[in-house]
């Protein structure tokens, strides 16, 4: 349970997760946000952006206290770092960017049940040193930012025409409205995992969705089982 | 006029709101317990019930508790916590008293405590500004609505299961192009449910 994985260099760790290990297209987890947030590139790189900066600091602190919190209550302990920390992104957000607080609404405090977050806590930072786990959390966080970017992209340019608020010429007016609605959210995010697997020659495998393929889906379970 | 009301926000939020196909609440369990009919509507009615339970006791906590000592910026630390604990005090409630009932609908309790579908209706509650009885019709339709979306989808889903998409698409990606179509279908509720309250 504590061994270090001293083999994996940190570069390693950090574009793991930005590529191979693509938290959304790979693993298949943190679906509600990439699909919500994707409206347009502006809400979608600021959800990316929160969400980083609460998995860099939640790895990281709960690097720091493996060794302190027991493992029969570590669940509940790592949801209470994690809410803490979505709370003061929260506020920063609001201060800073009030625009981005008021568009990104109800997903900012639902920061906290993304499962990227406490999947990584789990499966990563609770088994490796504060280094690599911030390496780990900053890569994870900014696959999770790159995959909304893109999904927000091609949803605004083709469903709202714009690119970030700017008009663009042509596709302003010829625009497909339903890609920045709901249905476009499913669609876009089916059409890329199917261009992944394309990409990939089917070896990334996604016989399991949702809860199946989430890594923390034992967690769930023990959740019940232990605190 | 008051009764009217509670039912607009109700079948606003199973049709027009729909907490799976229109706000992206509960994608998870969605995608992954909707493969067979019955798990989908064990799944749905826990939902409902941790729904209804959670936001019985959010809504008095932020309003009695939060709001009058301005600790609203702990909303989301408390509300996280407490339906936690309260998902594994009914968990032992109904495995000591009602076993039959535990033994349906228990599997599906633990999943639920991190679905961002019940921490999502407690906060809109809030953010919606709902008084206690709209909470909880609110509540309520949601919990239907994700029923209605799930039993509907796993119907769907025993159909995409066999079809000959293309190879790429197989599994995870055609089951997202027909969410999609079942998103694009409950869109059209939009309009009903607002001329029918001539909203």
């Amino acid at each position: 349970m504590k061994k270090e994985c001293q083999k994996q260099s940190g570069l390693d760790i950090l574009l793991r997760g930005i590529i191979k290990e693509n938290p959304v297209l790979v693993l298949v987890l943190g679906t509600c946000p990439s699909m919500a947030t994707s409206t347009s590139v502006s809400t979608a790189v600021g959800m990316g952006l929160a969400a980083t900066m609460v998995l860099l600091c939640s790895n990281m602190l709960i690097s720091l206290l493996r060794k302190v919190i027991p493992d029969t209550v570590r669940i509940p302990c790592y949801i209470v770092v994690i809410a803490g920390f979505v709370t003061v992104v929260q506020m920063l957000v609001q201060a800073y960017f009030k625009d981005l607080y008021d568009s990104l609404g109800v997903f900012l405090p639902l920061i906290v049940v993304n499962c990227i977050i406490l999947g990584r806590a789990e499966m990563f930072a609770s088994k490796n040193g504060v280094f690599h786990s911030a390496l780990d959390g900053l890569g994870m966080g900014l696959g999770f930012t790159l995959t909304l970017t893109v999904m927000g992209t091609i949803r605004e340019v083709l469903g709202s025409g714009s690119f970030a608020g700017h008009d663009l010429p042509f596709f302003s007016e010829y625009n497909i409205p339903i890609l920045s609605q709901s249905p476009g959210g499913f669609f876009v995010f089916g059409c890329l995992i199917a261009l992944v697997a394309k990409l990939t020659h089917g070896r990334v495998k996604h016989e399991d969705t949702g809860c199946g393929a989430c890594p923390h889906r034992t967690v769930c379970g023990k959740l019940g089982k232990e605190a | 006029m008051d009764f009217k009301n509670l039912l607009f926000i109700m079948l606003s939020a199973v049709f027009v709101n729909n907490y799976v196909l229109q706000r992206f609440l509960g994608i998870c369990p969605f995608l992954g317990v909707s493969k067979k009919l019955d798990q989908a509507a064990g799944m749905s009615i826990a939902v409902i019930f941790v729904m209804l339970l959670a936001t019985a006791v959010t809504w008095p906590i932020q309003t009695y508790l939060l709001d009058p000592n301005n600790l609203g910026y702990l909303q989301t630390i408390v509300f996280i916590l407490v339906i936690a604990a309260l998902v594994q005090l009914v968990e032992i409630v109904l495995k000591r008293y009602i076993p039959a009932l535990h033994r349906s609908l228990g599997i599906y309790l633990p999943l639920i405590t991190t679905n961002c579908a019940i921490l999502g209706v407690t906060v809109l509650n809030i953010q919606e500004k709902y008084n206690f009885a709209e909470a909880m019709f609110n509540s309520f339709g949601s919990g239907l609505g994700f029923f209605l979306a799930m039993v509907l989808f796993s119907g769907i889903r025993i159909r995409t299961e066999h079809c000959d998409a293309p190879k790429s698409f197989k599994g995870l990606p055609i089951t997202l192009v027909s969410a999609a179509i079942l998103a694009a279908a409950f869109q059209g509720f939009g309009g009903v449910i607002n001329s029918l309250f001539g909203r």
